[in-house]
């Protein structure tokens, strides 16, 4: 029998609340299965088993908020007749198990809503509006990619009349999630008395960004270098790729950057991975953690797994999946906690230098600004190129500027010779 | 389709990229990027709709002439069918 227990998504994250089980008790799990649903300060984030097993019980009512490392559930070990293959964190998809769901779906107990097979995505913005203005999100039809409900369907679907009126009338309005079509409502208890519903959520992500920047400021030395890049040869390259694919396929100037920087990991890898409890540890796995901007304000940094495997197609299509997916809500919480160093890219606008701060317990930070046109010296010549500055922020507990500048250097050689990105 | 039309297309994608906002506020020589703030995802976002509505594929050179309605419309304009 294991406990499975609210998961720390994060340096700067306390707790979260449950917004739906996506199981049941008796429902069979496998590792990386998406179980819960959980809200924290910053996006909705689906939490993942670390072992398979069978659901026993269910401890946390959704709407509860849950104090990292509380016990949400209890889950019972299959006999140990499966060997589980310790696979390192790849990026396949783990299919969710929803075939036996139907038939058992008739014996769920009432405490436990039955929010169904199909899940209500929606932007974290979209269930804060939804909240704020007592829509009911399973009566508004999602116009998002794969039908992810977005402010402007909660917006529409609180001023008009719902399109399907009928199932309007059920449940509790302030409530987020799922429609919990059994009459017999969880009383008392429901989700609005544990959350401060006053409390703004922008408040909350600045708390746990906060809370996260000062701990890396108080306890990382930081060590800052920085370079300037020319991109010339990176830029042409992609100008005539982007030519060869279809507009959808293009790929963003970031995405070779991404790589370069993989690649220079694999030369340097004394900047990827962590600083706890005074020890320096290396990982093997090089997972980026991307600044992603949130419309409502904030940042999440999750983490593009593996991305030294990638070729450039796979990275900007794993790219665009992690955006979409961090902005509609349905991010993993292995991808919450996988990142082993951060990348951040603040040229869009027009940022020249980035000077950024360490997300502990990483090691560094890689910072891009803008590309711009500039004066450069080259074998006696004078000419015009992009320019990029490219910084790093390193934890000088784990190494030193020498070898901070080596990875600059080898970013810089992987920049000149895009063909093999 | 005229101009309106491929006004109201625009507003639509917009619409969709960044919800909170009332794309149709949009003064016609306002920068969208700045104004709307939008990355260079979004940007890459907001082309290919525009191919998929509108029919018109934006290669990527021409990304930096387009950053206005009015910029946008007259583009479009002569390209469309």
């Amino acid at each position: 029998m294991t406990e499975f227990r609210m998961p720390s998504l994060g340096a700067d994250m306390q707790e979260g609340m449950l917004v739906e089980w996506l199981v049941k008790p008796g429902d069979r799990v496998r590792r990386r299965d998406a179980i819960a649903v959980v809200e924290t300060d910053k996006a909705a984030i689906e939490i993942e088993v670390y072992e398979d097993g069978v659901i026993e019980t269910l401890l946390v009512e959704p709407g509860q908020r849950v104090a990292v490392g509380a016990v949400m559930a209890v889950i019972a070990r299959e006999s140990k007749s499966k060997s589980m293959a310790p696979e390192k964190a790849t990026r396949e998809s783990v299919p969710r198990a929803a075939e036996p769901e139907e038939a058992a779906r008739e014996k769920t107990p009432p405490s436990i809503p039955d929010t169904g097979t199909q899940r209500i995505k929606a932007s974290p913005y979209a269930r804060k509006l939804a909240a704020d203005r007592s829509v009911d999100l399973s009566t508004i039809e999602g116009t998002g990619p794969k039908g992810t409900i977005n402010a402007a369907d909660v917006e529409k679907g609180a001023a008009a009349v719902p399109s399907r009126p009928t199932e309007k009338v059920s449940s509790t309005p302030t409530k987020e999630k799922g429609h919990a079509a059994s009459p017999q409502e969880a009383p008392a208890a429901g989700p609005n008395a544990e959350k401060p519903a006053a409390e703004d959520s922008q408040t909350a992500m600045r708390r746990a960004i906060a809370a996260a920047m000062a701990r890396s400021k108080r306890e990382i030395p930081h060590y800052y270098l920085q370079m300037r890049l020319d991109m010339s040869r990176t830029l042409h390259w992609l100008e005539s790729e982007n030519l060869k694919r279809p507009i959808k396929n293009r790929i963003l100037p970031v995405v070779p950057l991404i790589k370069a920087v993989s690649l220079a990991l694999r030369d340097v890898p004394e900047l990827n991975g962590y600083w706890i409890e005074d020890r320096h540890q290396i990982s093997e796995a090089i997972n980026i953690g991307f600044v992603i901007s949130l419309r409502q304000g904030g940042i999440i940094a999750p983490a593009l797994l593996n991305t030294d495997e990638m070729c450039l197609d796979e990275l900007m299509e794993a790219l665009r999946d992690l955006i979409v997916r961090t902005r509609s809500g349905g991010l993993r919480s292995s991808e919450m906690t996988a990142a082993t160093i951060t990348v951040t890219n603040l040229g869009d606008l027009g940022v020249e230098t980035v000077y950024g701060v360490i997300y502990p317990p990483q090691l560094a930070l890689i910072g891009f600004g803008k590309t711009m046109e500039q004066p450069w010296a080259e074998n006696g010549m004078l000419g015009v190129r992009p320019i990029l500055t490219a910084t790093l922020s390193a934890d000088h507990r784990a190494t030193d500027g020498h070898r901070g500048g080596q990875f600059l250097d080898a970013l810089n050689r992987y920049l000149q010779e895009p063909v093999n990105l | 389709m005229n101009e309106d039309e491929t006004k109201q297309v625009i507003f639509k994608i917009l619409k969709r990229i960044a919800p909170e906002s009332d794309p149709s506020a949009l003064g016609s020589d306002e920068n969208i990027r700045k104004t709307l703030d939008i990355d260079s995802f979004d940007a890459l976002n907001f082309f290919i709709h525009i191919d998929e509505e509108l029919g018109v594929t934006v290669p990527e050179a021409d990304y930096g002439k387009l950053n206005t309605l009015s910029e946008i419309i007259r583009y479009l304009s002569c390209r469309k069918g």
